[in-house]
């Protein structure tokens, strides 16, 4: 029988729920203090280092479960009650997470775990479990059923076997034991009724009988014992070698040898180490979803499969061109149910933001710990769902603003007293729905942006030109400008520049935004903005020649009749339009992609002025020439980097009702081109 | 061939036992604990019952022990994961009405030939 599994596919399932073992592990011990101890809490601990220690031995990842395993013992001790949750306990354990999550992403890669941590962690372990034998935590004894005392060969054992009545109660049948020693070698059996059976007074359902067992051949006695392993305590058990030449083996009862049995195995079971051989990516690939959101999609379709049915009465023949009315009703419910079917499939890929929300409990302990702040972790909206894709990649830039605001936005302890604040710092995080939109936001009432600083340090740098005017807003958002304060920690502010355009760019690049708010001395909050999927986009449909273009809706701000006279050249900066106060780029479509003219004009000249859609990307504008506006419609985004290639100015393409390819527009893209444009070419912006 | 109940609350482990079973041409059905195992079990009769000690909601030892109330599963064999290498585990498995144990890690071939200690052999 062939048993090859597929051990990559049940390792990547083992990584995946060991990464979420070692979340609640995390979470648990976060919950716990030495005044709270919480059994149940504890014993969620316990379960979730017991799963991934035994996981991580039938994986063959030895270094894991070895390790778990002092864990595990430490937190057996806490549950029972033979030890109390200190501080140095759950400081312990929380290192002790991180050093399991650590081999887990290594063994997972296959890269090199931080093994100086975990050998110092490790040691910190043991000193907790008082140097009970040290050795017996390192190398875990795993039992295999079968003795490790050498082995006796015989020319086969005599067997008396009297099991207790209600051996059948424990779903142990006798008969199954003797056809194994049957299969053993040659046997012969004399079975005898019990003294105390009395036909009338018999139990059906207990056993009576006792048997004699001669097993000849040359086997094992470790084997026999192995036999009876499950009935020893329920059973009278005698095992002699058959012939007294080989009397060299002694005598012995079952209940020795079990002993023998139970010595740890010189040999630690290999558990199968067919690893896998491709490295296993680091996104799991894979999502849960609960079931309402499945049978939601499954009873939507069977309404299309209805629908369907219905619609294909109006395919035949007889039926042609009778029914308008009723195909109108048809096509009508199918709109409906196609959009609902689109918006149940989306939800598969919602997940709640709350695991990611958990994670900072750790944080904020840990940093507020170190920076000696006192800082209290509010959290709302955990249930608020976001796209599996968006929320992984939110995930880095979110760590980033809860550090700088722990760092740079809350104050110590006592200059807080001093400015009449209350000492416990609040840093609140947040996510809820706003139009179509998710929004997270992360405030603190630190001691917010200090503007004439940022200014100083702005112009300092050469970003903003020593005498220009800017408003609030334009200077809190000079802390997203690359270069913007990096080294030097100055005052309560330096520090928030730190990668803040790298944030920004992640934001931006899934097509949200970011804003913050900021009162000096009350504090700051940063606003995040996310579109609620990256599959299907809100498009505006375009003509450009003859060609079909999207525009993302939401990047829109309006659009405008203007006349050849309206375009004004500026040198190194290309064309612009002016837009009430502002000058702003413009482009046109068919010269940045390289479209052949005579399409174009042919029928655009006829007019009295080009169309100019004017769209908006992280507080810029530019426009762009169209040669019509058409329908607004929801598509859904295919890549080009999947299907073709990446295309600099093209986000996607998607498939029109018409069965034709039509690109998407990358707005930020483009604006951002212009933008780069013009740093280079003219220093001074635009701005009136 | 048989049908066999595994529970076990980590998915690795339930696939682990599963795809190893099903490839020995079983019938495998899996509970992720001891209360959903047992509502399975009353709804449907298995020939072999496999489970984990440590899970939510109701643990292996107790699914064990309220198996045995159920008149259909008095004489099912019941067998208990566990990685306890200690007897005291086994011994509350089998208080609890257990038919035996299989010790974690097992490989694939182990597992299956601890079952085969209590499935009936083929008929004919």
């Amino acid at each position: 029988m062939s048993l090859d599994l597929d051990m990559a596919e049940i390792h990547a399932i083992f990584f995946e729920e060991s990464a979420e073992g070692v979340d609640v592990m995390e979470s648990g011990l976060l919950n716990l203090t030495p005044e709270n101890t919480d059994i149940e809490t504890i014993n969620n601990i316990f379960r979730a280092a017991h799963s991934m220690k035994g996981g991580a031995a039938t994986f063959g990842f030895l270094n894991i479960s070895s390790f778990t395993h002092g864990v595990e013992t430490i937190l057996d001790e806490m549950r029972s009650g033979q030890r109390d949750a200190t501080e140095e306990v759950i400081e312990v354990l929380l290192a002790s997470v991180d050093c399991i999550r650590d081999m887990l992403a290594a063994s997972q890669n296959q890269t090199e775990a931080d093994q100086g941590n975990i050998d110092s962690v490790q040691q910190k372990i043991d000193a907790l479990l008082n140097n009970k034998a040290p050795a017996a935590i390192k190398s875990q004894p795993v039992k295999k059923p079968v003795s490790a005392s050498p082995a006796v060969p015989s020319r086969g054992w005599k067997i008396h076997y009297a099991p207790e009545p209600n051996i059948f109660k424990t779903g142990n049948e006798p008969k199954r034991l003797l056809r194994e020693l049957a299969a053993m070698g040659d046997m012969s059996i004399v079975s005898s009724l019990g003294d105390d059976a009395d036909f009338d007074s018999m139990d059906p359902e207990s056993c009576y009988t006792s048997w004699d067992i001669e097993l000849r051949g040359d086997i094992e006695k470790a084997a026999v014992v192995d036999v009876f392993e499950w009935v020893s305590n329920q059973s009278e058990i005698r095992i002699e070698a058959l012939h007294k030449e080989d009397a060299d083996v002694p005598e012995s009862t079952l209940a020795a040898s079990t002993e023998q049995t139970d010595a740890p195995s010189a040999q630690v079971v290999a558990a199968p180490k067919q690893a896998a051989t491709q490295s296993a990516p680091k996104d799991s690939g894979s999502i849960r979803v609960s079931i309402d959101k499945i049978d939601m999609l499954l009873n939507l379709v069977g309404e299309l499969v209805i629908t369907q049915s219905m619609l294909a009465r109006f395919g035949d023949k007889e039926n042609a061109g009778g029914d308008a009315q009723g195909l109108r009703d048809g096509l009508l419910v199918l709109e409906r149910h196609t959009r609902e079917l689109q918006e149940s499939a989306m939800q598969i890929r919602m997940l709640p933001i709350g695991a990611s929300f958990s994670r900072f409990k750790r944080l904020v302990r840990d940093m507020s710990t170190k920076l000696g702040k006192k800082v209290e972790l509010k959290l709302s909206g955990e249930n608020t769902e976001l796209d599996k894709t968006v929320l992984e990649k939110m995930s880095d830039p979110l760590v980033h603003l809860v550090r700088n605001s722990l760092d740079h936005g809350i104050e110590m302890p006592a200059d807080r007293i001093a400015a009449g604040k209350p000492e416990t710092g609040v840093l609140h995080l947040s996510a809820y729905h706003e139009g179509g939109n998710i929004v997270i936001k992360v405030s603190d009432d630190g001691a917010g942006l200090n503007r004439s600083k940022i200014l100083q340090k702005a112009i300092e740098r050469g970003i903003v030109a020593a005498g220009e005017v800017l408003s609030d807003d334009q200077i809190n958002n000079l802390i997203f400008q690359p270069g913007f304060s990096t080294a030097d920690q100055v005052s309560d502010l330096s520090g928030r520049g730190v990668g803040m355009d790298v944030v920004r760019r992640n934001i931006l690049d899934l097509g949200g935004r970011i804003d913050l708010q900021s009162t000096l001395g009350q504090g700051s909050t940063l606003k995040i903005r996310l579109p609620l999927t990256l599959a299907i986009l809100d498009g505006q449909l375009v003509r450009v020649g003859d060609q079909v273009y999207i525009f993302s809706l939401l990047s829109i701000v309006e659009t405008v009749l203007v006349s050849k006279g309206q375009i004004s050249k500026v040198v190194g900066t290309g064309n612009v339009y002016r837009l009430r106060d502002d000058y702003i780029p413009v482009i046109r479509l068919h010269e940045a992609f390289n479209m052949s003219s005579e399409t174009l004009f042919s029928d655009s000249e006829e007019k009295k002025g080009e169309l100019l859609v004017v769209v908006e990307s992280d507080g810029k504008k530019m426009g762009l020439f169209v040669d019509e506006l058409m329908e607004q419609q929801q598509v859904v985004i295919k890549s080009l980097e999947e299907n073709y290639l990446p295309v600099k100015g093209l986000a996607g393409a998607t498939i029109l009702g018409d069965g034709n390819v039509a690109l998407i527009i990358d707005v930020p893209g483009l604006v951002h081109s212009i933008d780069m444009r013009q740093l280079e070419n003219a220093p001074q912006s635009s701005a009136a | 061939m048989a049908s066999i109940l595994a529970v076990d609350d980590s998915p690795s482990m339930r696939q682990l036992v599963s795809m190893t079973l099903r490839k020995a041409g079983h019938d495998v059905h899996s509970a992720e604990d001891g209360t959903d195992a047992l509502s399975f079990a009353k709804e449907h009769g298995v020939d072999v019952v496999l489970t984990d000690v440590h899970m939510p909601n109701m643990d292996g030892i107790t699914l064990t022990a309220e198996l045995r109330r159920l008149p259909s599963y008095r004489f099912t064999p019941i067998l208990v994961l566990t990685t306890e290498s200690a007897q005291e585990m086994k011994m509350r498995g089998k208080d609890a009405g257990a038919t035996g144990w299989i010790v974690k890690p097992f490989d694939a071939e182990a597992l299956l030939r601890i079952l085969d200690r209590v499935l009936e052999p083929k008929r004919n």
